[in-house]
């Protein structure tokens, strides 16, 4: 059943945060309407964008929700959006995770408020742009949009070394989607298209001119974009550095969905485009993949600094998701979907939960605190919570995917399925560690006795954190019954592949 | 012969309308600055309410040119219903010159919108200086109608002499006098050089008739005195548009030159002169296009870019940037015409509104004797008046070639085209450069946002004319990003027609 709003609401979602942005353009500079102003908006583009799940249908694989209008006549470019089960849970991610943005910056963001959530906003439509856009142009557009706010959220909001940070993180991730214009660029000159659907049906033809010898630079050209958004080892020394002197409304959004872009990317691009590329460079991928997990969580075991540790975990636990979207097995990508989704949730929350400890301290340095558990006791649990979550204690989010990853890569290869499961080992090791540290013992510090627990707007961000992080772990079916059907058809080409190699 | 003929008829003087109605205006101003001035004189005895009055008078001059741009661009209008040649064959209304009419106009109007709180604010006598835009102006719209070499000759020089003048015209700042002198004395021997190869191209092919020169070149033997004379005029007007290895003038010039100037000779000669060189290249059939146009984009690009990384006034730094587009401009001359020469109208438009609005910003900022032009003055600037950061903001990101602002459409206009010609390897020195581009305009606005004033810098309100020079700056700056297809199309119409 298709309504008229089936059409829109995918246009309504992304650009009901930019319209909210616009609003505070023209309004008053006046901090406390800002705040609340940010916040209604992104609460309404967050029940609209439950519109998706609930309407989704399940048992039909391939994209909806599609809208398709002509923008530009020359270049050949397509308004063209929509969401398969994969893409939704992202937007819903998304614009879950922007309200308790908004209300751990409430307090903490006293300077220059009104551009700092009309930075966010402008952020939050980029971001639903990227996982929406169907054309590669619309996407390429929507990719770069999101350089420029969380450059400048980090630069303008930032801490320490902020301009470095946000330089870094700029040229770094600039230079890398050039590689993807080239590529794009490549396929419309020989399809005369940007239209996802409509490339990947030339390519599938197998008619397409010249495409066996452009095909390995190609799937690179997308490849090196998406690998240092992700980022994979060793494009990964940008992302410390703009984690550690973001504001925490930046890493949450940084970590919690920038990060997926590239992870996305690579599902939807490299897989859907490029399928025997992806078959063929899978080895080294899956290597890099370990190497991340393994390295990012000894490098995150060994930082005195709380959010660098978290900044490290994001690497080793996006390592997971790499892992399992080339192992092209069903569980595999279930799982990495599922990572990114939870990945988001509970490493979102501990960065709330670090950026509430910076305010009360301004150091993040493991060695300041200790003993916390004694005055915070209400922070001390909701920090367990999560940190059980990411380390993926079963019944919490974490589990199931990390789970479902590793059954994919046992499959693909034994030993990466070994060795990928030490992964877990290592971030039960330094999560387990960090928080003894943190938290038991005695005060060591006077000031830290006097410290006050969460207040109200900081519970307020928490608390949906814990419950959608519970209730994914028990309930991974609502989740994962959106996924299959997209999995199974980004599969399919594969499946084919592999009666080709056996040659039924 | 016919006496009747030998007489310009009515539709005549319509195709050539804009021009007359700017040079009009033009006197219009020079006449009624005299007559103000030998009143004044006369009256005011204290100096002070003699400068009141003076304030006045400028004002009203200012607006008396701002009337006679924005009527040339109503005239550019008339002057589209009447398509054809006009004076015995020297002057051609197509679609190609109406688009650059209307560009110059349009930018004539907006560099008179931002000078008049600048004039006020260094105190110049602006009299004769809006009477010398509107001169300028009127050669910079002949030279993208004109089909004869000596007119495109003559033209020229009526933009250039007016360009010289205004440069000098912050007369308190030597170097601006310097500025002047430099512009004039190097300005000078580059167009004896383009009218050089005039002479040798009459030489090889018998005539400064445009079309005729590309029947001849076109039809049989490419004589070799066809190559040199094209490579001198290429050395005139590579001057005039600061390409590399003709450029040198540009950064000095720039910075001593008012902002407002800069901001108009940076665009409106600019354009001219790109409309000129597209009729020499493609409507005349230049023999040894593609490796001239190969080398001298190539070079531009690189010493542009590599040269803007390490400036610290920001008017050198968009001198050196502006080097740096003509190269991206040029690489669209190599592609095919069908589409290189769309790809190169496009470019001037949206390097025109980016660029404009760029230096109507650094002139309000500069203030009084232009005290704040390193980029160290703009730190905080995001802090201290957001409006004019975002602004700026916009016009760099558009420099750039981020989407959603016409810069980018530009680059991705004028490279597909190469690449449709097969000039890979001038697409990646072009895109190389576009990266490394990409972080000295990003210098500029980390600066901004990201540091914290060293000095207290103070910003003065917006006044109207600016704002209004601004929002149409901006608007088209955005426009051409958002909906490029309608300005593209148009300029696809001048390819058909010259593909004949």
């Amino acid at each position: 059943m298709t309504t008229a709003l089936d059409s829109t609401i995918l246009s309504l979602i992304a650009f009901i945060p930019l319209a909210g942005a616009l609003l505070l353009l023209i309004m008053p500079r006046r901090d406390r309407e800002a705040r609340w102003l940010a916040l209604g908006v992104s609460i309404v583009a967050f029940l609209a964008s439950l519109h998706l799940p609930v309407h989704l249908v399940r048992s039909q694989a391939g994209f909806q929700f599609e809208i398709n209008r002509q923008w530009i006549s020359n270049p050949n470019i397509h308004y063209h959006m929509g969401v398969d089960g994969i893409s939704m849970w992202l937007v819903v991610l998304t614009t879950f995770l922007t309200p308790l943005c908004v209300l751990i910056s409430w307090k903490s963001i006293n300077d220059r408020v009104k551009e700092f959530f009309i930075i966010l906003l402008v952020l939050e439509t980029a971001l639903i742009g990227v996982f929406t856009a169907l054309d590669l142009f619309l996407f390429y557009f929507f990719w770069e949009a999101t350089l420029i706010p969380m450059a400048l959220l980090i630069g303008m909001y930032g801490h320490g070394r902020k301009v470095y940070a946000a330089v870094k993180f700029f040229l770094y991730t600039m230079i890398a989607s050039m590689f993807m214009l080239a590529a794009i660029l490549w396929l419309y000159a020989k399809t005369g298209t940007f239209d996802f659907g409509s490339v990947q049906a030339a390519i599938r033809s197998g008619q397409l001119e010249g495409f066996a010898a452009a095909a390995p630079w190609l799937f690179l050209g997308f490849f090196i974009a998406f690998a240092v958004k992700v980022p994979l080892f060793p494009f990964h020394t940008w992302l410390p550095d703009a984690h550690v002197e973001a504001p925490t409304a930046g890493s949450v959004l940084l970590a919690g969905v920038l990060l997926k872009m590239g992870t996305y990317g690579m599902l939807r691009f490299n897989l859907g485009l490029f399928p025997e590329q992806s078959r063929g460079n899978a080895p080294w991928i899956m290597v890099l993949a370990l190497i991340g997990i393994i390295y990012g969580a000894l490098v995150a075991m060994v930082q005195p600094n709380l959010k660098k540790l978290i900044a490290y975990s994001s690497i080793s636990h996006l390592g997971f998701v790499v892992l399992g979207i080339f192992s092209f097995t069903q569980a595999g990508l279930d799982g990495a979907t599922f990572v990114m989704l939870a990945h988001g949730v509970s490493t979102g929350a501990l960065f709330m939960l670090a950026g509430i400890l910076y305010e009360r301290r301004h150091t993040y340095e493991i060695a300041e605190f200790g003993g916390l558990a004694a005055p915070m006791p209400v922070y001390a649990t909701f920090f367990l919570f999560i940190m059980l979550a990411s380390v993926g204690l079963p019944l919490l989010n974490g589990f199931i995917g990390e789970f479902l990853v590793l059954s994919g890569a046992f499959r693909a290869r034994a030993l990466y399925g070994v060795l990928g499961a030490t992964g877990v080992i290592w971030s039960a090791c330094y999560l387990l560690w960090m928080y003894q540290r943190v938290f038991f013992g005695k005060v060591t510090h006077e000031v830290n006795l006097t410290l006050a627990d969460l207040d109200g707007s900081e519970r307020a961000a928490l608390w949906p954190t814990a419950i959608v992080a519970l209730v994914m772990g028990v309930a991974p079916l609502v989740w994962l019954n959106a996924i299959d059907p997209a999995v199974r058809s980004a599969l399919s080409p594969f499946t084919q592949l592999a009666s080709k190699v056996v040659g039924r | 012969m016919n006496t009747a003929a030998m007489l310009p008829q009515t539709a005549d003087y319509m195709r050539l309308l804009p021009e007359i109605v700017l040079t009009v205006f033009g006197m219009i101003v020079m006449v009624m600055d005299a007559a103000a001035e030998g009143r004044g004189e006369g009256r005011s005895r204290g100096r002070s309410i003699g400068r009141i009055k003076d304030r006045r008078i400028e004002k009203i001059l200012g607006a008396v040119a701002l009337v006679g741009s924005l009527a040339a661009i109503t005239a550019t209008f008339v002057q589209a219903q009447y398509p054809g040649f006009a004076f015995w064959n020297m002057v051609q209304v197509d679609s190609f010159s109406v688009f650059f009419h209307f560009l110059v106009a349009a930018v004539t109007a907006v560099v008179i919108l931002t000078s008049f709180e600048y004039m006020e604010v260094q105190q110049i006598r602006a009299g004769e200086y809006y009477a010398l835009i509107l001169f300028g102006a009127a050669g910079m719209s002949l030279m993208s109608s004109a089909v004869e070499l000596v007119l495109v000759f003559i033209a020229l020089e009526i933009s250039s002499i007016s360009t010289y003048v205004l440069a000098g015209f912050r007369r308190r700042a030597a170097i601006s006098s310097e500025s002047s002198v430099k512009y004039f004395l190097l300005g000078s021997f580059a167009t004896a050089f383009f009218l050089y190869g005039v002479a040798l191209m009459f030489g090889a092919t018998g005539s400064t008739n445009i079309a005729t020169i590309g029947d001849v070149l076109r039809s049989g033997q490419i004589p070799l005195l066809a190559y040199a004379g094209v490579a001198l005029m290429f050395v005139g007007l590579g001057f005039k548009v600061a390409a590399a290895p003709f450029h040198i003038w540009t950064p000095d010039v720039y910075e001593g030159a008012p902002s407002p100037v800069v901001g108009f000779m940076s665009t409106a000669p600019k354009a001219a002169v790109f409309a000129v060189l597209l009729r020499i290249m493609f409507e005349a059939h230049a023999p040894g296009r593609i490796g001239l146009i190969w080398v001298v984009a190539a070079l531009s690009m690189t010493i542009g870019n590599l040269g803007a990384l390490v400036q610290d006034n920001i008017k050198r730094l968009l001198a050196y940037s502006s080097i740096a587009h003509a190269g991206y401009l040029l690489v669209a001359y190599a592609a095919l015409p069908d589409n290189g020469i769309p790809a190169a109208m496009f470019y001037t438009a949206s390097y025109a509104a980016m660029n404009v609005g760029a230096f109507a910003v650094v002139s309000h900022f500069g203030s009084a004797g232009e005290r704040y032009v390193t980029l160290g003055d703009y730190s905080g600037l995001g802090r201290r008046s957001p409006l004019l950061a975002a602004t700026l903001t916009i016009f760099l990101l558009s420099l750039i070639g981020i989407p959603i602002t016409g810069g980018f459409f530009a680059k991705f206009y004028v490279f597909s085209a190469a690449l449709q010609a097969n000039l890979v390897g001038l697409v990646i020195v072009g895109v190389l450069n576009s990266a490394v581009g990409a972080y000295y305009y990003l210098r500029i606005i980390v600066v901004m946002y990201m540091r914290e004033p060293q000095q207290e810098v103070p910003v003065a309100r917006i006044p109207v004319g600016l704002g209004f020079a601004l929002a149409i700056s901006l608007v088209t700056t955005i426009y051409l990003g958002v909906l490029p297809g309608r300005v593209l199309e148009y300029a696809s119409r001048t390819a058909t027609a010259w593909m004949r």
